[in-house]
């Protein structure tokens, strides 16, 4: 195949991934979208597989590869709990960073089969300085992936990990590595040690970057890491000239950075105060010097017997109902209370959750229709007409101290107006403050009835209840 | 005038991918952002391009000087084996990615009336 009919194939394939992703804009075309994703991936796959020189060896180590590797995906993705999603999520991530730290790898040890070596076989300066940022990047993805998987999943505890100077560690590391590059491009590709030395640096720094970000914080953390796992796969784009690495490396690139300004939007946080890491450690201390007050507390039934007689009912849900389970359960009570002629509907804060729509994907595994779901702009004047709203597993996405309490370290944070419904219910394990430790001053309002207990559970007595 | 370096041509399609990017997303309904991860992760497996190439260097790929140039000789059988271990990795982001995206979006039904 000649090189230009290749170029245009790549550039075909770029394409298809960018209307994978618009498809994304409503879920009526995005299944679409995804066989256009598909597509695009076979047609880059079949056009390198015949563009190279194929001899045995090289076929058994795809055919087998590709085998493997394919099916551990299929069985994976067949099932995966949709509870699990953001550590799925997240260990997807640290592959593509570990197959680019690989890539970045192999064309340094073999430039000629990249078709990027010198009249001498030597790199050129600027290939080096891709692949070094390629591998430098991959590696971050790939370690704090690693990371953030195991803090998601409860390998390891959500709580901020601290090391002493930790900023001075980061500043340090990211020096050596830029050092390492220019040596790395100063040698003209021989000094290979220069490059597993920026790689393995980029692999702690992925660790030393994460373990302070406190579990709360993984929408942000999950969707930076994809912004990076495409800056790694656009570096090599470069390295080895092919449109469809950069085009898709810039698409999930910015998607993944968009992402991250949503997430942080969501908690009127600045991006680096969230990379920074370490929010919530005070914790304690603001919980007991917090408000306390008496929360009335109610029982399933009371709860029924309200949400029945209700004409609007509002629920919302947050990553209390992921840990329990809850969503079939909830979607049962919702379906009840709709045959009993309530009017239902979802809200959902932008970082309910541990990810990027975390809660959607949960209701519409619970068959929740999703024109029943309804982001924070759209329905927060609702709550006001609103008979009863029902927060099930949520907390400081419902703080109104974070629109009257400048004290508050979330004063600011866009919020759901629960409080201005008539009656508001939480479902709620205990009494006790969210994250970062803030105190919700509802809890203690003479509105708000609080159903303790496990998540779950509640949603299935109150089922009980109603029938 | 000199002749452009091809890589500002690459770096033209870079910076326009980021802004097609940009507004593209952005059109994303949030109701779809798990799914958008999803299928971000399966296409930056493409990444399995290079995964290909380095699985199928050859010694004498680029002639004998550059095989010689490219230092130890044992550049090559190197390159394949990383290439091997990324090509299962890329695979299983693809058909992971994909399959997971598609199980995803099935379930996104609207009220039935």
């Amino acid at each position: 195949m000649s090189a230009n009919l290749a170029a245009l194939l790549y550039l075909g394939s770029g394409i298809l991934f960018i209307m994978a992703l618009r498809g994304l804009s409503s879920p009526e075309t995005a299944r679409q979208g995804n066989f256009f994703g598909m597509a695009g991936m076979a047609i880059a796959i079949v056009t390198t597989l015949l563009a190279v020189n194929l001899d045995f060896l090289s076929i058994v180590l795809i055919i087998g590869g590709v085998a493997i590797g394919g099916v551990a995906g299929a069985v994976i993705a067949k099932r995966i709990p949709m509870t699990a999603m953001p550590q799925l999520v997240a260990a997807f991530h640290s592959l593509v960073g570990l197959a680019a730290v690989l890539v970045a790898a192999a064309a340094l040890y073999a430039p000629e089969a990249f078709h990027i070596a010198g009249p001498l076989g030597n790199l050129k300066t600027l290939s080096l300085l891709e692949l070094a940022l390629g591998t430098a990047i991959g590696a971050i993805t790939f370690s704090g992936s690693v990371i953030a998987f195991a803090k998601l999943n409860g390998n390891m505890s959500g709580a901020p990990i601290l090391l002493p100077a930790r900023h001075l560690i980061n500043i340090g590391l990211g020096v050596f590595i830029v050092i390492m590059i220019a040596f790395l491009m100063a040698s003209g590709g021989d000094a290979k040690l220069a490059f597993w030395l920026i790689t393995i640096t980029a692999f702690i720094v992925g660790v030393t970057l994460i373990i302070p970000i406190g579990g709360a914080d993984m929408p942000v953390v999950v969707s930076m890491l994809n912004s990076y796992s495409g800056w790694a796969a656009a570096a090599l784009g470069f390295t080895l000239e092919n449109t469809a690495l950069l085009v898709t490396g810039a698409l999930v690139g910015s998607s993944g950075a968009i992402l991250s300004y949503i997430m942080c939007k969501g908690m009127n946080r600045s991006f680096i105060s969230v990379i920074l890491g370490g929010f919530g450690e005070t914790g304690d201390a603001a919980a007991d010097a917090g408000p306390q007050g008496t929360a009335k507390q109610g029982s399933a039934e009371d709860a029924a017997f309200v949400m029945k007689n209700a004409g609007k009912v509002i629920i919302v849900p947050g990553y209390g109902m992921a840990v329990a389970q809850a969503q079939h359960a909830l979607k049962e009570m919702a379906d009840i209370l709709k045959e009993e002629g309530v009017d239902v509907a979802y809200a959902i804060h932008p970082v309910a959750g541990r990810m990027p729509g975390h809660m959607n994907v949960l209701l519409a595994e619970a068959q929740v229709p999703y024109d029943e779901v309804f982001e924070l702009e759209d329905i927060n004047s609702d709550f006001s007409n609103a008979d009863v709203a029902f927060v099930i597993g949520a907390n400081d996405v419902t703080n109104p101290a974070a629109e009257d309490d400048p004290s508050s370290p979330i004063y600011g944070m866009p919020v759901l107006q629960v409080w201005k419904a008539r009656t508001v219910f939480f479902v709620k394990r205990s009494l006790g403050s969210g994250y970062a430790g803030v105190e919700n001053p509802l809890f203690f309002r003479d509105n708000t009835m609080m159903l303790l207990g496990d998540a779950k559970k509640m949603a299935e007595s109150i089922v009980k209840s109603l029938e | 005038m000199e002749a452009v370096d091809p890589v500002i041509f690459r770096l033209a399609i870079f910076v326009l991918a980021v802004f097609v990017g940009y507004y593209v997303v952005w059109s994303v309904t949030p109701a779809l952002h798990t799914p958008l991860m999803a299928v971000t992760n399966a296409i930056s497996s493409v990444i399995i391009v290079g995964a290909l190439l380095a699985a199928t260097a050859t010694a004498g790929g680029g002639g004998e000087a550059a095989a010689a140039a490219a230092g130890e000789g044992g550049g090559a059988g190197f390159s394949r084996l990383l290439g091997f271990i990324a090509i299962i990795l890329a695979s299983v982001n693809i058909f992971g990615g994909f399959l997971v995206t598609q199980r995803m979006l099935a379930m996104y039904k609207k009220k039935e009336r």
